[in-house]
């Protein structure tokens, strides 16, 4: 992301839209500046910042006349006057902030939005996690922290040491040189993102093991770690093994996504919409 | 997208906060998802949705590309349904925001009797979820838990602001903005309203709770720390 200096005006409003604090004002330019290093480029201040296009110099000249009268200037906070935003094409491996960043940019490996996995979100139409199993999304950088790609792979290491399954369809797996060893691309792991889910499956029984083990990772990487755990329900819709798991563990499990069964395989229209077709 | 998963709050502060959405499986029955991703969020409407989304094009308070100056004073504060619906247009996920549990459950009726074929799903406290499906009269058929936050939790912001900035689950509405806003109420310088509609359009996937970022608003508000 760029920001046009014969556009900025300096407001500031970007530096709290910004999820990573990586916008500041430069004392030197008087202008607002982008960190680079800590920019994810999830393009919050592009996509969420309404705009507008005033002249700089009017916006400026006004600015500079509140400031000598000690007026409080009090625009609207998520407006960039000047739309002084400019995306930048990117290049690769910078290419993977974005991909892992911004929400509106599906995942190429998997072809979803966000950070791109269905998870348990389908497991009526695809089966992902079965009877007996559960399905780990281990969730790297979320809230706004942000994680580096060399900290998500020691991880992975520790992961595939323990001999567990990665999902295919995952972007983090996407871009393993070795699913054996869960070793990423060499190339990526100076790269920040906002948040990066690392995605496995494995029975029931090594519950317990996987989360002191993600634990014990998650003492060596300087980031927030999200830890989602899924798992298919009985016939009556009870989950009687893996709760009891994650309560023993010290868990409180207050919140949950609850898949209510309702996805089939296939393109047959829904009986209302097969109803309409017939009339029309 | 765990975009809904991981709000921060326990069991009880979900109490207003029902996301249900609809979601097709990439390759398997996503070829004409497009009118049933519609008909879901049609099917909302009665039941007063807070908020109405989909993962492309955002919710229902957007932000504007080329926003008119005099719209400081007269800005499109009213959410758009009628638009998100319109707009949505590829395979994504829909999502619809309800703020009290009667009004999510007569949705998931409504859903289940559309049997559109699609992957639906319920986020919000355990319980409200089991009391929405036993509502509709069907057994929960997968569950992924939150198990919260954690590793180095010292880099995360105030319980209220968390509260708030995890509303949309991608990380767009920044903890420093929902600090500024929580500060700004205090400071009577904007009300929880006005606040929200802030926060709201930053949310790429239209699935923010306004109403109970209202509520976390207010109570910040003459909270001392």
């Amino acid at each position: 992301m760029n920001i046009n200096p014969d556009k900025c005006v300096a407001c500031g409003n970007c530096t709290y839209v910004c999820p990573m604090g990586a916008i500041y004002i430069d004392p030197q330019t008087r202008r607002a500046a982008i960190n680079r290093d800590e920019c994810v480029e999830c393009h919050a201040c592009y996509n969420g910042m309404s705009q507008e296009h005033l002249n700089p110099v009017l916006v400026r000249a006004i600015r500079r006349v509140f400031q000598i009268l000690r007026v409080r200037f009090d625009p609207e906070p998520d407006v960039c006057p000047t739309a002084a935003f400019e995306p930048e094409e990117l290049t690769w491996p910078r290419l993977v902030r974005r991909a892992f960043s911004d929400p509106r940019v599906p995942h190429e490996s998997t072809g979803v939005e966000g950070r791109g996995t269905e998870e348990v979100k389908t497991n009526d139409v695809t089966g992902r996690v079965k009877v007996g199993e559960v399905g780990f999304t281990i969730e790297f950088g979320r809230p706004g922290v942000g994680v580096w790609m060399r900290e998500i792979q020691e991880m992975c290491w520790a992961l595939a040491k323990a001999g567990v399954s990665f999902e295919k369809k995952n972007p983090v797996t996407s871009l393993m040189t070795d699913l054996a060893t869960g070793t990423l691309r060499e190339e990526i792991l100076n790269e920040k993102v906002l948040s990066a889910i690392v995605e496995i499956k494995t029975t029931v029984d090594r519950t317990e093991e996987i989360i002191r083990l993600v634990w014990e990772v998650e003492k060596r990487i300087d980031t927030v770690v999200a830890l989602g755990v899924g798992t298919r329900c009985d016939a009556d819709g009870e989950d009687r093994i893996v709760a009891p798991i994650l309560e023993k563990l010290g868990y409180r499990l207050e919140r949950a996504k609850t898949n209510i069964g309702l996805g089939r395989a296939g393109s047959r229209p829904a009986p209302e919409m097969r109803a309409e077709a017939i009339s029309r | 997208m765990t975009n809904t998963l991981h709000r921060f709050g326990d069991a009880a502060s979900f109490h207003d906060d029902y996301i249900v959405f609809a979601i097709p499986s990439r390759g398997n029955n996503d070829a004409d998802s497009v009118p049933k991703l519609r008909r879901f969020l049609e099917l909302a409407l009665p039941f007063q949705p807070v908020n109405l989304g989909d993962a492309r094009h955002g919710g229902a308070l957007r932000p504007s590309r080329s926003m008119n100056p005099t719209a400081h004073w007269n800005r499109d504060v009213k959410p758009d349904f009628a638009a998100v619906i319109a707009g949505l247009n590829a395979p994504t996920t829909a999502a619809a925001v309800f703020d009290n549990r009667p009004a999510a459950e007569d949705f998931v009726k409504a859903v289940v009797a559309a049997d559109l074929g699609l992957s639906v799903n319920i986020s919000t406290s355990i319980e409200g979820a089991e009391q929405c499906c036993d509502a509709a009269g069907i057994c929960r058929h997968s569950v992924g838990y939150s198990l919260g936050f954690e590793g180095k939790t010292e880099h995360l912001p105030h319980a209220d602001v968390l509260k708030i900035s995890t509303m949309c689950g991608h990380g767009m509405v920044s903890a420093s903005l929902a600090k500024k806003m929580i500060d700004w109420v205090k400071e009577g310088r904007r009300t929880p309203q006005q606040a929200v509609t802030y926060l709201q359009r930053f949310c790429s996937c239209g699935v923010f709770n306004p109403s109970r970022a209202c509520r976390i608003l207010e109570e910040a508000r003459t909270r001392t720390r």
